[in-house]
């Protein structure tokens, strides 16, 4: 067995801008990145290429107007968001919720953290390398509770349905033997 | 060869920051859309009528969208895109990461001023005959963010738009609707030099 | 469910050692003069049975007649945590030493209370602006902007 001589090329580190607009970027992201052949030396991430004010923008609204720019901060749990606002802000002023709206709004939290794993999980696969079939599949599944979501309060991706003190509006009749099924 | 001896002392970050600003100095007023050719008569002699339709029928039929999604529209696209609401029976599922390859952009996001020059620059890159179809109400207007410090009102203040689809996020019914008024505005293109 | 300290018991501990250096103490949260906010900081990571190693967030409000910027610290040992608040009555200039040499997560945190607040840490290896671009007039969050 002969043994294969290495032969070391020599490579000096080169910086590389893998800028905001990048497929497997998911969203505005911007590394500057120093690599050395194929191992990255060092990185100085940039961002702020999505930066709202959404802090300032909310100093001008009442309590429930800004549930809505709540809902756009993580776009794909925009449930979770509103009810964290709604948690923290029913904390500082005491105010008691009906039992049947934190039945609901846990049913609502389970559902959305269920669609938005879906899609973590669909868009890791796309990057480890199956190009489209696993995230066609979670986003088939994701319409499901999207239907939901949709039968409840009319959107199917930025709902405001949270309130401070419950939930905006009760659920309806057909929607209660339908989470069981989504399994 | 670090980053800070190629760039040294923020020198690039500066420089990035007066691009910003030249660009947000010359985009005070929006661009008007570009429709001058929809109301015109028909004055075209019968070999190039016949050229321009299959022209446009080849143009329209398969619009590769360019990969440029900032924000909450994004997702609405994607879930255009795939399984329950095709965007492939229009031939439109390849969407390019080179824009020298793609001929359509999608804004699916809110927009802001540091982002800017980069989507201009994409645009620039993008190749004749190309169109931008905004989405959104971000896309519109600046939507819900108008009155931020750092979003820009619309991108019809840095590219000039086709076609415009309201929603906060658009249905994906929205969207192919969007696209389907797209079709019929490429149908009118003409390939004769535009009248006068 | 993590233990929020209460803020007297500590600064009766804390009086002792940096005298003078407690302005006052609520009961979750303790007000820390700013030059002496590196010493009791690093005596609060440092001390056996108070183990904060881990710096959830910090934040600053503008009341107009002060800043104040709030540190949110945390034991991943004990399963407490203790609220810091350190003030500075400068509008112009407002500065603070940094934590970073004892906390690495407050890089990106300091260099955003920078860019929005306009509150400068002494000691940063790289204060610059982190959200919004170079050459931007201003400090959007403090409440005279706009």
């Amino acid at each position: 067995m002969e043994t294969t001589k290495e032969v070391i090329v020599k490579t000096e580190p080169f910086v590389v801008n893998i800028g905001p607009v990048h497929p497997s970027t998911h969203g505005v992201f911007r590394m500057k990145t120093t690599l050395d052949g194929e191992v990255v030396v060092d990185m100085e991430p940039v961002f702020g290429y999505l930066h709202r004010g959404i802090e300032k923008l909310a100093e001008e609204r009442t309590y429930t107007g800004c549930i809505p720019l709540t809902d756009r901060l993580d776009y794909l749990a925009s449930m979770s968001n509103n009810l964290a606002y709604c948690l923290a802000v029913e904390k500082l002023a005491g105010v008691a919720v009906p039992e049947r709206a934190e039945y609901i709004r846990v049913i609502m939290a389970e559902l959305q953290r269920i669609a938005s794993h879906l899609v973590a999980v669909g868009a890791f696969l796309n990057d480890c390398g199956a190009f489209m079939t696993p995230i066609l599949y979670m986003l088939r599944e994701r319409e499901r509770i999207l239907d939901l979501f949709d039968m409840v309060c009319g959107q199917r991706l930025t709902y405001n349905y949270m309130r401070v003190g419950g939930v905006s509006q009760d659920i309806p009749e057909e929607f209660i033997p339908r989470p069981e099924k989504i399994s | 060869m670090e980053i800070d001896e190629v760039y040294p002392g923020g020198e690039l970050d500066k420089l990035e920051g007066e691009q910003i600003n030249s660009l947000i100095a010359q985009s005070q007023q929006p661009i008007p859309d570009p429709d001058e050719w929809l109301d015109e008569e028909l004055k075209r002699n019968i070999l190039l009528t016949s050229v321009d339709a299959i022209l446009d029928w080849g143009r329209r039929s398969s619009l590769w969208p360019v990969f440029c999604f900032p924000a909450c529209c994004a997702f609405e696209f994607m879930t255009t895109a795939a399984s329950r609401f095709d965007i492939s029976r229009f031939g439109m599922e390849i969407v390019r990461a080179s824009p020298r390859q793609a001929d359509l952009m999608i804004t699916a996001g809110t927009l802001t001023w540091k982002m800017a020059p980069q989507v201009k620059r994409i645009y620039d890159q993008m190749a004749e005959p190309k169109w931008v179809l905004a989405m959104g109400a971000c896309a519109i207007s600046g939507g819900i963010f108008r009155s931020s410090y750092s979003v820009v009102p619309g991108y019809n203040r840095i590219i000039p738009v086709d076609v415009y689809v309201p929603g906060c996020p658009p249905r994906p019914e929205a969207l192919l609707y969007g696209i389907s008024m797209l079709h019929k505005k490429i149908a009118k293109m003409s390939i004769a030099p535009k009248g006068k | 469910m993590t233990v929020a300290l209460s803020g007297k018991e500590i600064a009766a501990r804390l009086e002792k050692q940096f005298p003078g250096g407690i302005v006052e103490s609520g009961a979750d949260s303790l007000l820390v003069k700013a030059e002496s906010l590196l010493e009791i900081a690093s005596y609060l990571k440092s001390t056996r049975g108070l183990d904060l190693d881990y710096l959830t967030a910090i934040t600053a409000v503008d009341f107009l007649d002060y800043f104040e910027v709030d540190y949110l610290l945390t034991s991943l040992k004990h399963n407490h945590c203790l609220l810091v608040k350190s003030r500075c009555y400068d509008r112009d200039n407002p500065t603070l030493p940094s934590v970073v040499s004892l906390w690495r997560g407050a890089d990106f945190q300091e260099r955003e209370i920078y860019d929005l607040m306009g509150i400068s840490f002494e000691g940063h290896p790289n204060l610059k602006r982190i959200v919004l671009w170079e050459g931007f007039e201003g400090h959007p969050l403090r409440k005279d902007f706009l």
